[in-house]
């Protein structure tokens, strides 16, 4: 029972890993919080969905929502947050909400309000383990997660790329001073954590079999819960915190009798490390 | 009527956005929850109004202190942590708040409280016209604690404290207790609005309080001018009367809102009548 519940809590978990991912690396190089990041998790999992209705091939749907995850990131980046990037933290926070809204309003507009269920014939089977059972939808969540999670780390540690795109979430203007090309860098990051977000969209879409305009607000103010936990920035941090929320609130729905929503429980955890570690888990 | 309804709605959200305009615009400490201790304000009014048989105006002193209690102890633990940590951790306050509202029985769970009286002056019941004079009080109420605030010593504090800690710090000011003030009476100018609200629609839920009417509070705050009384009153009357003023564009409403946002933080950051805004400039220069 208790590791069937860590065996949910996991996938959870490394669904909102993969979508906080890009928070975190959008604030590592901006100092922002992407909150429309949650609407740009949204259209992926639209992407995937049409995607998958036109070619009906699961990994074509991915690379489709990831796409257009991307240039979602990419066009939030070039009209909203480099203008404003000079501006006080707290308008680019309100214009990312008014992104957000918008964005949500036009899926309702154009998808219609109602969920679209997104069932795909999975090619993975159920796998039981001494008792615990892992769905064949589980399992997919987690192989990629794992594997793109794998892709990010080699990218980041291997490649000098990957080393530009630390240095300049260091120090911005330290990186500038050094000849980077910091807007290029920063383009990077928007692309690579959209892409990151697409991915959890559609995988959650697969996942809870249903795509609806609003799947993103609970995605909005987790995987702020998460980055933060994680210490603001950084990467290894938001894993953990994924990891750590995912599992804390399904052991508590499924073993605490008080009734309690989901989300009561992950904030509680959050202040409750807060209060021992005001900088988050792996904070400077 | 209609518009009367509007109206004292419209003067509750002033409340609150001049409490959020204490804690973010003066001492610069970003707060995703003031809609939280707005809840606590409210359910405090109901719940001694309807279960004890409390009046009124002695309740909403007891709304006002509740509010300013729960939110000096959410300064003082907040305190600790820092920035966009402050605001998350204030957005989390907000989630489990509302959690203790909708599930613990005392609070009336999911169905909430009903059956809230109204305010009574002189022996009378007071009717909507009355109601309203009696928020626009309020309101002036809640501007004269934030005018006698920014002229005292410690609304220089704040100020220091909101353009660098570091520096107020250097200059012995006590930067914890700035903090704690700051969120006692932002907060409990939210417990007052609280007050208010219960009593004028005569019931409450939990779900009136949640995290997205604090963004909403927040946005109409910088929509005004943020740091400003002026900007916090009149983000609070655009925003407060733009379901009303937007309903022709049925809907396509909240489309407008956010594209709203957006553009007046892109070309506005000051908001509408803030220091910087074009607006208050051309104003000033006249």
């Amino acid at each position: 029972m208790l590791v069937q519940q860590l065996v949910n809590g996991l996938t959870v978990g490394s669904l909102y890993a993969l979508m906080a991912l890009g928070l975190t690396m959008v604030y590592g190089v901006l100092r922002v919080l992407h909150i429309a990041h949650a609407a740009v998790f949204t259209l992926g999992a639209y992407g995937g969905l049409w995607t998958f209705a036109a070619t009906g091939s699961f990994w074509l749907a991915l690379l489709g929502a990831m796409a257009i995850a991307v240039a979602a990131g990419l066009a939030m980046e070039r009209w909203v947050y480099w203008p404003l990037l000079a501006k006080p933290p707290i308008a680019t926070l309100i214009a990312s909400i008014g992104v957000f809204i918008a964005l949500e309003e036009i899926y309702r507009i154009v998808a219609g309000p109602e969920p679209h269920s997104f069932s795909v014939p999975l090619r993975v089977r159920d796998v039981r383990l001494a008792g615990v059972l892992v769905t064949a939808p589980q399992v997919l969540v987690m192989a990629v997660t794992v594997a793109l999670l794998v892709a990010l780390w080699l990218f980041l540690t291997r490649t000098s790329l990957g080393l530009a795109l630390r240095a300049v979430s260091q120090d911005r203007e330290m990186a500038a001073a050094c000849a980077m090309n910091v807007r290029r860098i920063v383009r990077l990051n928007f692309a690579l954590g959209s892409a990151l977000a697409g991915a959890a969209g559609m995988l959650v879409g697969v996942y809870y079999n249903s795509v609806s305009p609003t799947m993103g607000d609970v995605t909005a103010y987790k995987g702020l819960a998460i980055i933060v936990l994680g210490g603001l920035g950084s990467i290894p941090g938001t894993v953990l915190g994924a990891l750590l929320i995912g599992i804390v609130e399904t052991l508590f729905i499924g073993l605490v009798e008080f009734p309690f929503p989901r989300d009561a429980w992950a904030f509680l955890a959050m202040i409750a490390v807060f209060l021992l570690r005001p900088q988050g888990l792996l904070g400077r | 009527m209609y518009l009367l309804t509007v109206a004292t709605l419209v003067a509750i959200y002033a409340m609150l956005t001049l409490g959020l305009n204490t804690i973010t615009g003066l001492a610069g400490q970003i707060s995703l929850g003031h809609a939280a201790f707005f809840g606590v304000g409210a359910y405090t009014t109901a719940i001694l109004t309807v279960r004890y048989g409390w009046p009124f105006w002695p309740a909403l002193l007891a709304a006002v202190a509740a509010a300013a209690a729960v939110g000096a102890l959410i300064g003082a633990a907040a305190i600790r942590v820092r920035e966009d940590f402050l605001a998350i951790t204030t957005m989390g306050v907000n989630f489990v708040v509302v959690s203790v509202f909708l599930y613990f029985p005392f609070f009336g769970g999911a169905l909430g409280i009903g059956g809230i009286p109204g305010p009574r002056l002189l022996g009378h019941e007071v009717a909507r016209p009355g109601f309203l004079a009696l928020t626009v009080a309020g309101v002036l109420a809640a501007l004269a604690v934030n005018l006698w605030l920014s002229r005292s010593w410690a609304g220089l504090a704040l100020l220091a404290l909101r353009e660098d800690e570091e520096a107020a710090r250097a200059a012995a000011v006590d930067v914890r207790k700035f903090k704690i003030l700051a969120f006692t009476i932002g907060t409990g100018l939210a417990g007052l609005a609280g007050a208010f609200y219960a009593s004028f629609l005569t019931f409450i839920s939990a779900g009136d309080f949640g995290f997205p009417f604090s963004i909403t509070v927040l946005c109409m705050l910088v929509f005004g001018g943020i740091g400003t009384n002026r900007g916090a009153i009149a983000g609070a009357t655009v925003l407060g009367a733009a379901p009303e003023l937007f309903r022709f564009l049925a809907d396509y409403r909240m489309l407008t809102y956010g594209a709203l946002l957006l553009v007046l933080m892109r070309f506005q950051p000051a908001g509408l009548l803030g220091d910087d805004s074009a607006l208050w400039r051309a104003l000033r220069r006249r």
